[in-house]
This record gives structure tokens, C-alpha cells and sequence, in this order.
């Protein structure tokens, strides 16, 4: 006889929803803005077309630093979360508290790290 | 042609005698219009009364025959030895689940998912018989009509990598059992079921592997139902803090 | 009395087949397109440094392995576009009276809003 868990003890979770709205937020971005800048801030930039003073005046715009800071923060969490499952996936569920802390912490200090190159 | 044969690689495993299960290869005659499972059947009736293995409508309406063929999870009775000839054909059966005998695996985890999700229409007060039926317009059925045509093959389990790691996980078929009943403008049960469908064994689980959905012989598309579930219950989850005092849900435009 | 056999998953099970292999890729995309975003930060870090700062960048950004880099991290973007935007249809259902709004219908707007937003960041470098 298969005895299956008892589930009368399961809650909604609390975090998932918020997690999950910021990976899909950042999902979306990211599917919408990473390939053309991978396109220039990789390969245009490397072939000398676009000026010095053009890039400066370009991140120097409040506008700009907003969104690539939004853009940031949103795709960093997405990454975190979606690596966090990735290595659920690979069998590491036992050690998802720690996968999850070192995902979303890194995702934290590359926030901190997007707030000192944008604003300071 | 009547002499051609094509091989069948098949799992067997007897629980009182072997540590582990085993592939026994047999040859079939390779007949046309023959389905893996009449191979089975063949080889049962003529060649191996011993072997072990669930099948009843040959149809593909009772969700009996599903077994590993290949790798993949299929309903026997759907797949032709013409689609794997020249062969061989490896039959297992379904992965992560038990292995009780041969090719039939154990379902006690699988049908107590579908009875945790309460999978019957569930009223704040039933109406007395003598006011009729619960009716609906077409609109209102077309809403949940595709995660109603399950049944109940276990493929999509047998799909599910994130099934077979973690058993707690509540799974594709349970979950769009689950918005089957939730998207029944009949049904107000759907506060009762998010407690265990929007838990951590529940949709926040799954990656959004698909497969359960290619696998799906009939199209019922649980990944798809488990997607519709994480932004209904995402949305559930911001409206708690912008609405202080939540009075009861309006059933039809949630889930 | 007899008991079930429990077959091991083995942790290689998304080499098994070519669809879990390719739900990995796309999975892993992730570590390519973070690891991007903290790059893209240090660009306009060192931009905002001055000219010599950024032609000091400008020497690293041409070198081989840095080339490879973006070149590996635009491939994963575009496998991550891609599949994004034709999963949308999967967590959108989206209901004309008795008729679902078609797969193609939700992703296609993805895809033009995505080439029309491509072209505005292309305008914004070259203007």
C-alpha cells in the first residue's frame, strides 16, 4: 500500500505570487529589450559607430536611467527566480531555502549594484 | 508480408521475485493496421499469458493503455507499429510512477490528487430540485470545456520531469481538473480548492515544462491551465492588499 | 507481500529527450541574460567615468572572449524572445463569446511590439 502525504496541512502560498508577478514582469521586459541591446551595447559599440558624447548624453537622460534601472531590477529577479527552479529541476530540491536565498540575494546586490552605476 | 515480424522490447518486473525490472524482447508479426496495444494483446493471447499490462476501450476514451513506447508517454491503442517500424519498439511503463507489475503502474497517488482538489461542482446552498436546473449559455461551457475532456491517462504525470522529481507536487491533470471546476459558472468552490492548487505543492511548482500538454491525447492542455491558475492567483494575491475588507468573489470573472 | 518498484529519475533526464532538453536551454537563458544586465551596468558605469574610462572598455569589449560572451548571451536572448512570446498565449486566455482568441492572435502582437521597441532602442543609440 502507497501511502500519499497528507495534505489537510497545505496553505496558499504567500510569496510565490510575488515572486512569480516579478519574474513574469521581468520575463517580459527582458523578452522585449535584452536582444537589441546585447546587439548594440556588444557588437555596435565594439565597431566604433556609435560616439562617446552620443553614450553619454543617452544615460544621462533621467528617463533612460529609470527604465534601465526598472529593466534591471525586473530582469535580475527573473533570472534568480527561473536559476532558483532550473536547479530545483536538476534534482536540488532538498536545498531549495539556501538555492533561493543565494538566487534572490544575488539578485538583490545586483540592484544595489544598478543604483551605484545608474545614480551615482 | 504475413511473415514480417518487428520486435517489442518489453519492461517486465514480477514484485515477488525480481529486485528490478527487466526487458524481455519478443517478435511480433508486423501487421499494418495493428496498434502497439494489439501487439500486447497478441503477445498475451498467443506467446506470454503472464505479461501484465491495463487496457480496456481500445478507443482512446478510457485512459486505461497508457505505457512508455519509446521514451514517450502514449496511449497504446493510438500509436501504430508502423509508426515505429522497422523497430524495436520499447514499451514501459508510465514513468514516475510505482511499478506494481510488468506494465501497470500504481495510481493511489494520482487519484488521491484528483479527489484533493474536490472535482464536483460545490454550491454555498444548493437550490431546492423543485426550482430546476443550474442552466448555462454556451459561453459559459466553452469557458471550461477543454480542461473537461481529461481522461484521466496519467500521461501528462508521466510527462512531468518536475512530477517525477518531487511526488508532493499536485500535478498537470489534477490542477486542470481543478480550473475545470473553478471556471463552472455553476461552481463557487474555488476558495476551497486555491488552498491546496495555489500552494507550494501546487501551480508554483511547475516550470512550465509544456510537455504534459504534447503528450495530452486530447488536447486538454494542463500547462496551459496551470498558467491561467498562477495569474488568477497572483491577481487574488495584489487584490488582498488593495481590497481591505474582501467580500465574496465573483466566481465567473476570476480563475 | 509484493511491493511497487520505484524507478530512480536520473538527474540527466533533460538529456533524455529533445523537448526537455530544449525547456533546459531555455531555462538556462537566465544565468546568460542576468549575467548581461550586470555588464550592461558596468558600460554605463564606465561611460559615466569619462572617455578614457570608456575607451579602456571599449579595449576589453573587443577582445575575443568578451565577443564570444555577447555572442552566446544573444543567442540565449533570442531562444528567451522566442519562447516567451509564444508561451504568452498559454497564461493569456482571452474569450470573443464562445471563442478562445487563437494562439497566433495573442503572440503576434508580442512579436510586432517587440520589433517596433528594437527599433526605438536602435534609434536611441544611432540619433
Amino acid at each position: 500500500m502507497i501511502h500519499h502525504q497528507d495534505r489537510s496541512a497545505t496553505a496558499k502560498s504567500t510569496t510565490e505570487p510575488l515572486l512569480w508577478s516579478l519574474f513574469a514582469a521581468g520575463g517580459m521586459v527582458a523578452a522585449l529589450l535584452i536582444p537589441v541591446l546585447i546587439v548594440f551595447t556588444g557588437f555596435v559599440l565594439a565597431a566604433d559607430v556609435v560616439s562617446f558624447n552620443r553614450l553619454d548624453d543617452l544615460f544621462g537622460y533621467f528617463l533612460v536611467e529609470i527604465v534601465l534601472f526598472g529593466m534591471a531590477v525586473l530582469v535580475l529577479v527573473h533570472a534568480a527566480h527561473r536559476l532558483r527552479f532550473t536547479l530545483v529541476d536538476l534534482g536540488l530540491k532538498r536545498f531549495d531555502r539556501p538555492i533561493a536565498a543565494m538566487c534572490y540575494g544575488a539578485a538583490l546586490a545586483g540592484s544595489v549594484w544598478a543604483i551605484i552605476a545608474l545614480f551615482f | 508480408m504475413a511473415d514480417e515480424t518487428i520486435t517489442l522490447e518489453v519492461s517486465r518486473y514480477d514484485p515477488d521475485g525480481d529486485s528490478e525490472p527487466t526487458f524481455q524482447s519478443y517478435d511480433v508479426p508486423f501487421q499494418e493496421d495493428w496498434v502497439v496495444l494489439d501487439a500486447l494483446n497478441y503477445l498475451k493471447d498467443q506467446v506470454d499469458g503472464t505479461l501484465s499490462y491495463r487496457w480496456s476501450c481500445r478507443m482512446g476514451v478510457c485512459g486505461s493503455c497508457g505505457m512508455m513506447v519509446n521514451g514517450v508517454p502514449k496511449l497504446t491503442c493510438a500509436v501504430f507499429l508502423r509508426d515505429y517500424a522497422p523497430g524495436p519498439i520499447k514499451v514501459e511503463p508510465l514513468a514516475h510512477f510505482p511499478v506494481e507489475r510488468d506494465l501497470i503502474v500504481a495510481l493511489d497517488d494520482f487519484v488521491s490528487k484528483l479527489q484533493d482538489i474536490k472535482p464536483w461542482i460545490i454550491r454555498d446552498v444548493e437550490k431546492p430540485l423543485d426550482e430546476g436546473v443550474y442552466r448555462q449559455t454556451p459561453a459559459e461551457v466553452a469557458r471550461y470545456q477543454q480542461f473537461s475532456m481529461c481522461i484521466n491517462c496519467m500521461l501528462c504525470y508521466a510527462a512531468c520531469p518536475v512530477y517525477g522529481l518531487e511526488e508532493s507536487f499536485l500535478g498537470p491533470a489534477a490542477i486542470a481538473l481543478a480550473q475545470r471546476y473553478n471556471l463552472d459558472s455553476r461552481d463557487q468552490g474555488r476558495d476551497q480548492r486555491q488552498e491546496l492548487v495555489a500552494s507550494d505543492e501546487g501551480i508554483w511548482d511547475c516550470t512550465l515544462v509544456g510537455e504534459c500538454s504534447a503528450v495530452c491525447p486530447k488536447d486538454v492542455d494542463p500547462a496551459g491551465a496551470i498558467q491561467q491558475a498562477k495569474v488568477a492567483s497572483t491577481l487574488d494575491w495584489y487584490k488582498s492588499f488593495l481590497l481591505p475588507f474582501p467580500g465574496r468573489r465573483k466566481q465567473k470573472t476570476e480563475a | 507481500m509484493s511491493k511497487p518498484y520505484r524507478r530512480p529519475m536520473s538527474k540527466l533526464w533533460w538529456l533524455r529527450r529533445r523537448p526537455y532538453t530544449a525547456f533546459m536551454l531555455r531555462e538556462i537563458s537566465s544565468v546568460f541574460i542576468g549575467a548581461y544586465v550586470v555588464l550592461l551596468l558596468v558600460l554605463v558605469w564606465r561611460v559615466d567615468a569619462g572617455p578614457s574610462a570608456y575607451a579602456a572598455y571599449l579595449d576589453t569589449l573587443k577582445s575575443p572572449g568578451m565577443l564570444a560572451f555577447h555572442a552566446i548571451a544573444f543567442v540565449f536572448a533570442l531562444l528567451h524572445t522566442i519562447t516567451w512570446f509564444l508561451l504568452a498565449p498559454k497564461a493569456l486566455a482571452v474569450w470573443r463569446g464562445q471563442k478562445r482568441v487563437p494562439a497566433p492572435l495573442i503572440a503576434g502582437p508580442h512579436f510586432l511590439v517587440w520589433l517596433l521597441l528594437s527599433g526605438g532602442v536602435a534609434a536611441l543609440f544611432l540619433a
